[in-house]
């Protein structure tokens, strides 16, 4: 069994974001794996596990000059990870960074694509479907739960109401949700392995692509700000404060 | 001013449309004189009463897709639709279909998706305005190539109004489906007892603070006392102690309620952008300088664990 899971290095979430000139993302400082990533690293191991064996292949865009996040999802158990990194892909927008990940997956042979519902620093959030339409394959999104059978995979998919149970025949994408399952530490083998495992760097060129951006950002400005109220210290009675300030509003 | 022509992605809900889907008719019909909803699912041919009165001039409806995940042929029937058209945008609601759509139709058409929209508005041409780190900051973009842009719009950022105004045209519209779907084998209903997070007046909604899993029953508690709704930050979805559905933020729902408490919750960006228009703000923190803090109304320092149980036996003991 052969799964890819996309994957992004972000910009640290504890450190504040800032934009650059051109309104991009500063992603100078220090990345890291994206944290909801870490899902579809793991649900990707625990289904080649449970077929009995198989490849989880990493699959990313953006800045390669740091790889500390890729490693760490190597450590994790992934066996090799393709990057495209090219100065012209710098703020591209969903789309584009679509058409990008399908061109890295397209020849794979995998039976499966798993992706976060979306990643913490641009969550467009569109980017997993943007890659199944250009496959041409099914995408089964927002799974809680994710199971392979012989050619088919079910999942649990999260909806306003409760939940549905969907499946499709594979090749597929699959969205997994935060918190669907417990992405394991990686040990101390793991981290070592991790160092030698294969990081494939490529160019827009080795995909034989060229992109040309669609959208533009024309302006970033301060947004009104909200005013702090009033703070009290918990003295044991702050549970009647809390009513008083609720009957203040009218809500009580 | 105005657009000749905006399409709206009318999602269907149990009672006619969702409400975000209203909202958007809503302002869709203030940009444009002529807005095209388009519908599927069960829903009846009294649906383009209810279009009409949100806005729209004409109603597309797909019919009942049965047991297939909408997004495919709803995505490939738009693609050939929106062909024939010169609509300035599609307006899509920012929920799990809605985004799901706005990306199978964005792929197909080679077009580009704007999404996290907060607003909209004709300046030369369309311009999206998106909230960025936690709603500090507002960026304005727009398409600069021709065509249809697909415009993904987060809950709640216009008001819905529903007016006199005369039914829809309706257009019966057999799906387009070619592809290899995802097929939805059973539907489950999760027992909800009071509102949804969504449309609730009072949220109450637990953080990391709370410490544990189990703790996030006094959350529920106070938030079943009050007639409200429970709700949750990013880490303690992360966490597992509760699913995804309760998530507020970024990532998560949008609400904005008469009131939302938020308890142990330290006020990431990643939160706020999800509860900022809220009209009042209670904050229980540890942390004196959480950042929670500066957009509170009344902010109390202490620790959930012990405040949130006590709010709970204040409100029983009130019946």
């Amino acid at each position: 069994m052969h799964v890819a899971v996309c994957v992004k290095q972000i910009p640290d979430p504890a450190v504040a974001g800032s934009l650059d000139q051109q309104f991009h993302l500063n992603r100078s400082g220090k990345v890291l794996l994206d944290e909801a990533d870490t899902y579809g690293v793991e649900v990707a191991l625990q289904l080649v596990e449970a077929a009995g064996g198989g490849d989880v292949t990493l699959v990313s865009m953006g800045d390669a000059s740091d790889v500390t996040g890729f490693r760490s999802a190597l450590a994790m158990g992934a066996t090799s990870a393709i990057v495209v990194s090219d100065p012209a892909l710098r703020g591209a927008d969903a789309l584009t960074t679509a058409q990008v990940l399908a061109a890295v997956i397209a020849p794979l042979n995998a039976d499966l694509v798993l992706c976060a519902t979306e990643s913490s620093d641009g969550y467009t959030g569109t980017v997993p479907t943007q890659v199944a339409e250009l496959l041409s394959w099914p995408a089964l999104t927002y799974a809680t739960k994710v199971s392979t059978d012989d050619g088919t995979v079910r999942i649990s998919r999260q909806t306003e109401a409760g939940f549905d149970d969907v499946e499709s025949s594979t090749p597929a994408v699959v969205t997994v949700t935060a918190g669907s399952v417990e992405p394991r530490y990686a040990n101390f083998k793991g981290i070592m392995a991790a160092k030698s495992k294969t990081i494939d760097i490529r160019t827009l060129a080795d995909l034989g692509l060229t992109v040309a951006p669609q959208e533009v950002v024309d302006s970033v400005t301060k947004a009104p700000t909200r005013e702090a109220g009033t703070k009290i210290v918990d003295d044991g009675t702050s549970a009647q404060a809390i009513i008083s300030f609720l009957e203040s509003i009218k809500v009580l | 001013m105005g657009f000749d022509a905006l399409w709206v992605l009318a999602e269907p809900s149990e009672t006619g449309f969702t409400s975000t889907s209203l909202e958007l008719l809503t302002k869709a019909a203030e940009l444009s004189p002529s807005v095209t909803a388009i519908t599927w699912g069960a829903g009846g041919d009294d649906l383009a009463d209810v279009a009409g009165r949100y806005g729209a001039t004409s109603l597309i409806h797909l019919g009942d897709l049965g047991s297939v995940l909408p997004a495919g042929p709803v995505a490939e029937t738009l693609a050939t639709l929106l062909a024939s058209t010169t609509a300035t945008a599609l307006l899509t609601p920012g929920s799990y279909d809605g985004r799901d759509i706005a990306g199978r139709l964005s792929a197909r058409l080679q077009r580009p998706v704007l999404t996290n929209v907060t607003g909209l508005r004709d300046d030369n041409g369309l311009v999206t305005e998106h909230p960025l780190f936690g709603g500090t900051e507002i960026a304005t973009a727009r398409v600069t190539t021709p065509g249809v842009a697909i415009v993904v719009v987060r809950p709640k950022s216009f008001a819905a109004a529903e007016g006199s105004t005369p039914p829809a045209a309706l257009r019966r519209e057999a799906p387009v489906n070619t592809q290899r779907n995802a097929t939805i084998t059973a539907s489950y209903r999760e027992e909800r007892n009071g509102p949804a997070l969504e449309d609730a007046a009072i949220v109450v909604s637990g953080g990391r603070g709370l410490g544990s899993a189990e703790a996030f029953a006094s959350v529920a508690e106070v938030a079943t006392l009050l007639g409200g709704a429970p709700g949750a930050s990013r880490a303690i979805v992360d966490a597992g102690w509760v699913p995804y559905s309760y998530q507020v933020g970024q990532t998560g729902k949008t609400v904005k309620p008469t009131v939302y408490i938020a308890c142990g919750i330290s006020g990431a960006t990643q939160h706020l952008v999800g509860m900022k228009g809220s009209q009042h703000i209670v904050a229980i923190n540890k942390d004196p300088d959480a950042p929670i803090f500066s957009i509170a109304d009344f902010g109390v320092v202490g620790d959930v664990t012990s405040v949130l149980p006590a709010l709970a036996a204040a409100l029983r003991a009130r019946g």
